[in-house]
């Protein structure tokens, strides 16, 4: 009961752990995921600890699974995750493990050097059968017939026909497509035009070995004449890292090169086809069993990591951690701890041992899927300090209905609660698919808020009687135009109707308004045109009403605190003064709303009184305004009483709680000094009174110290049991009392008296104003989601032609895409933002302090799912 | 019949989505609009002339409310088929899934 709206009870233990037993102990604990280790070697290097050793190996077999899996991913092969949650294996497996990554390892990168070394090959051949392809081409063109005598007869014309054909020289290779322009011109510019460069795509993109990417090729031929031009152009063709390819000259030679080629392409393809499969093979069965691997390596791990927490005792026979467990379930946890002696084998049990301690246990608020939403709602403000009341219950119910007062569209409303219950419903399905979408996993993650928060835009939808801008009269109007008409009762007749555009129908007109809607507002408000004006003052006053109920449940909630930690000063000086300052300023003015609301009816509504300037005029107190009469006898007297009874509250917070403290301060030090004037009297008294040997000092010594030295001495002997020290408790507390006396600074007290009393008067009317904001967006709302109907879906309805239905359909699928992002997505992100606002400022800072730290279990599952990083 | 396939598994679920909303809300407007609903008057296409000619008062616009009724359950319709044809793109994205792993 009490767990629901407090963080659980904690305990601060120790475990003695026999070494045997640790490590499976450790795991169990693990798997229950309700223990946090604290450090016991904070001083000690992470290299000088017991088990660097073992988490070194674990995390080299960390690396070369990752390795393997790389390869898989590479490979395209899926792992399968069956979802089952493997055992930690025993430390003496580790071997087997480490061994069967070692060879797992070895082997891949054998394949795959083998395969790189193949690979190139087959390129190079591969490049070679297209230059002895394309060459052949040049060659043929060179010794076209036509072309000889072509340039023959232009060589006699300048030459005069002397001489044989010159002997040309020619270097044939391959290279990259985007380099050919560069190339060519360095080729041009270098040999002075001597050149003669031809070059032919290849058009199938080749396979770098090296990177395995695609590279489209060209191959190359440069025709030269001499060495020199020759040694130049080699350079650059390697300066262009252009792979040259030695070309026989002769047309029989090249023929029979290009044969040899094609046949060593065949076996070195077969080769490589054998070895891609055996990589398959190798990898398939790896993939089966990868996942299964990586979670037993990292549980090793996380174990080893654990236990290098732990502090060794002297004799070497046990490890003593320091835990932060939850009380309720210490049971379980003495449970886990012998079932994880009983699978090491050992016959020496492991002991949970309760200690007292003077540290702020870690705040452990227990939840379900269903409340772990609103509890990271609180959390994301700020960690409830430790047994402080929790606000997340509250925040279930009041969250999503201040959403919904500003999202109040029936409409809307229905859309978002569809959305919700398709993720609830399906929720173990998408659970199991796991997407790596991160803004479908935040609302995967909110499902139930928005759940709720859908439901309840349909109540404020009904409320306001509003669904996509439209009304819904279901139980008829209580209008009526007909007895305006009337010559005995109204005053309208047809030519009033042809002479105005805008009529006002009077309420005061008997059989004009037939009484309140039976829910919500009446529909004909939908038609009106002096709407806002009505609804305006509505949503206003409600408003504020739902903002002075919210801030006073607040302030309530810091009574309970306040008794929980017992300060009974904090409720005389500052709960009762503080609610009475907010009931009789803003109390009364709920009252007042509730007043007006029944007191006026259609024919008195003239003479009603502003609210506001009632309110400024009180405040003021200024009765002489003749405009705004009183809203009802004695009135004055009232407002009078009520506001000198709150400023009568300021200083009782600002100046007389302080005063006490100082008061309080005072006669205890007066006290203490009275004390240590018979010290010794005081020990021996105490020391009576708990009939606690001296052991149990030394224990509270063990605590802050931790040296191994008293391990030998009482718990042992007990088998699994839980130390209470609740004796010891008492006792230490009181010796420590006065010794952890924090100095007092009359100044500082005063100070932050000051500003909490100045923050919390001022804040109570900036608060009430900002609740005035759900009015605002309700507003916005309203007349967002108008304008959309009468500029799109309007469009589309309002066709005179029979064929008006093609264009109403299109325009439906705009409306509805524009509803869903703009209505139901931005505003809807916009509503949010403002609840949580008006939670985590106007509701939370009335009791919440917020300042704790979170109990972090050592937990198996949060390690997995890698939300556990050190 | 290789390509009676030409939408995505999402532009699916996205076109079934909206020809449900689209199915009911049509269907609801086109009710409403029959029953000649006071608060939907200013999405029925009257005009001035429309109110003054009236051989028998409201029959004109009672007609042009008839008239948008009609567009309404006609547009409902179309998207009957339109859920129909993004239910059968559902089944054949499935089916491939199937046919793929």
């Amino acid at each position: 009961m009490g767990e629901l709206f407090r963080s659980e009870e904690m305990t601060l233990a120790q475990l003695f752990l026999q070494s045997e037993a640790a490590y499976c102990c450790v795991s169990e604990l693990g798997e229950l995921g309700m223990v946090q280790f604290r450090d016991l070697n904070p001083d000690v290097n992470v290299f000088q600890r017991k088990f660097v050793n073992e988490v070194r190996r674990c995390e080299e077999m960390d690396r070369k699974l990752r390795f393997v899996e790389k390869e898989i991913k590479k490979a395209n092969i899926p792992t399968v995750d069956t979802g089952e949650n493997p055992e930690v294996p025993f430390p003496r497996d580790m071997i087997d493990l480490e061994a069967t990554f070692e060879k797992l390892e070895i082997e891949l990168k054998e394949i795959n050097t083998n395969q790189e070394a193949l690979k190139k090959n087959f390129l190079e051949l591969t490049e070679l059968k297209h230059i002895l392809r394309r060459t052949q081409q040049f060659f043929d063109e060179m010794e076209d017939p036509a072309l000889m005598e072509e340039s023959s007869a232009l060589m006699e014309g300048n030459e005069g026909g002397r001489g044989a054909p010159l002997r040309l020289g020619f270097v044939a290779g391959v290279i990259s497509r985007e380099r050919i322009p560069t190339f060519e011109r360095m080729l041009w510019r270098v040999c002075r035009g001597n050149v003669f460069l031809r070059q032919a795509e290849i058009e199938d993109p080749l396979e770098d070995p090296a990177t395995g990417d695609q590279v489209h090729k060209s191959v190359f031929i440069i025709f030269f004449q001499g060495d020199q031009l020759k040694n130049r152009v080699k350079k650059i063709c390697e300066g262009f890292r252009a792979s040259l390819y030695p070309c026989p000259e002769t047309p029989q030679e090249r023929k029979e090169m290009a044969a040899g080629v094609n046949t060593r392409i065949d076996d070195l393809q077969m080769v490589l086809n054998q070895t891609e499969d055996h990589r398959q093979r190798v990898l398939q069965a790896a993939a089966k069993t990868m996942r299964v691997w990586f979670i037993k390596v990292r549980k090793m791990k996380a174990i080893y990591h654990t236990l290098n927490l732990c502090n060794i005792d002297v004799t070497q026979k046990c490890l003593i951690a320091e835990v932060w467990c939850p009380v309720s379930d210490l049971d379980s946890i003495q449970f886990a701890l012998r079932r994880g002696t009983e699978r090491s084998g050992s016959t020496v049990p492991s002991i949970l041992n309760r200690m007292t301690t003077k540290q702020t246990p870690p705040t452990f608020n227990k939840t379900n899927k269903f409340t772990s939403g609103f509890q990271n709602i609180v959390d994301a403000y700020g960690i409830g300090n430790y047994r402080e009341i929790n606000p997340a219950p509250y925040t279930i119910i009041t969250f999503p209905f201040l959403f919904a007062v500003m999202f109040g569209d029936m409409g809307h409303g229905l859309l978002m609660t569809c959305a919700a219950l398709y993720l609830v419903l399906r929720e173990s399905r998408i659970l199991s698919q796991k997407t790596d979408n991160e803004m479908f996993n935040m609302v995967f993650a909110g499902r139930y808020i928005i759940l709720l928060m859908g439901i309840f835009s349909v109540y404020t939808g009904i409320i306001y009687n509003d669904c996509f801008s439209k009304s819904l009269n279901m139980f008829g109007s209580g209008w009526s135009v007909r007895p305006m008409f009337d010559p005995k009762r109204g005053n309208w007749t047809v030519d009033t109707l042809n002479e105005n555009n805008v009529l006002q129908l009077d309420p005061a007109v008997p059989g004009v308004f037939g009484g309140p809607y039976p829910l919500g507002i009446d529909p004909i408000w939908n038609i009106a045109t002096n709407k806002l004006t009505f609804l305006n003052s509505f949503k206003m006053k409600m408003s504020v009403i739902l903002g002075v109920i919210h801030m006073l449940f607040g302030v309530s909630l810091s009574l309970f605190n306040h008794l929980y930690f017992k300060k009974p000063l904090n409720i005389f000086l500052g709960f009762i003064p503080e609610i009475v300052f907010m009931t009789s300023l803003f109390g009364y003015l709920v009252l007042l709303v509730f007043y007006k609301w029944t007191a006026y009816d259609a024919s008195t509504s003239k003479d009603a009184p502003s609210l506001l300037i009632a309110f400024i005029n009180m405040c003021l107190f200024n009765y002489g305004d003749t405009t705004n009469k009183p809203l009802y006898r004695g009135q004055m007297g009232i407002q009078i009483i009520l506001v000198l009874i709150a400023l009568a509250c300021v200083p009782c917070m600002l100046i007389v709680k302080t005063m006490v403290l100082r008061r309080q301060h005072l006669w205890k030090r007066h006290l203490s000094q009275k004390r240590e004037e018979c010290p010794a009297e005081n020990l021996e008294q105490s020391l009576e009174q708990t009939g606690v040997s001296s052991s149990t000092g030394l224990t509270q010594q063990g605590t802050q110290k931790f040296g191994g030295v008293r391990v030998g001495n009482g718990p042992t002997e007990d088998e699994a049991g839980i130390m209470d020290h609740d004796a010891l408790s008492q006792h230490s507390e009181d010796g420590d009392e006065h010794a952890e006396e924090e100095p007092f600074n009359f100044g500082d007290v005063a100070v932050n008296q000051a500003i909490h009393t100045i923050e919390y008067c001022l804040g109570c009317i900036s608060n009430t104003a900002s609740y005035l904001r759900l009015w605002a967006l309700s507003l916005a709302h309203a007349q967002l989601s108008e304008v959309l109907w009468t500029m799109v879906l309007h469009l589309g309805l309002s066709s005179r032609s029979g064929g008006g239905f093609f264009g109403l359909s299109i325009i439906f699928s705009a409306f509805a895409t524009l509803t869903v992002c703009i209505l139901l997505i931005m505003e809807g992100l916009s509503a949010f933002l403002h609840a949580l606002r008006l939670h985590w400022v106007e509701f939370q800072n009335k009791f919440y302090t917020g300042q704790g730290f979170k109990f972090v279990p050592f937990s198996f599952e949060s390690i997995l799912e890698g939300r556990f990083d050190e | 019949m290789p390509s009676l396939l030409f939408c995505g598994p999402k532009m699916a679920a996205c076109g079934i989505v909206i020809s449900i909303w689209g199915v009911i809300m049509l269907v609801m407007l086109g009710i409403f609009f029959s029953a000649k609903s006071a608060v939907l008057i200013e999405d029925v296409p009257f005009t001035e002339e429309d109110i003054r000619n009236d051989k028998n008062p409201p029959g004109t616009i009672y007609g042009l409310y008839n008239q948008v009724g009609i567009n309404c359950f006609i547009a409902a319709a179309i998207y009957v088929a339109v859920g129909a044809v993004s239910l059968c793109q559902v089944r054949l994205n499935k089916r491939q899934e199937y046919m793929v792993t």
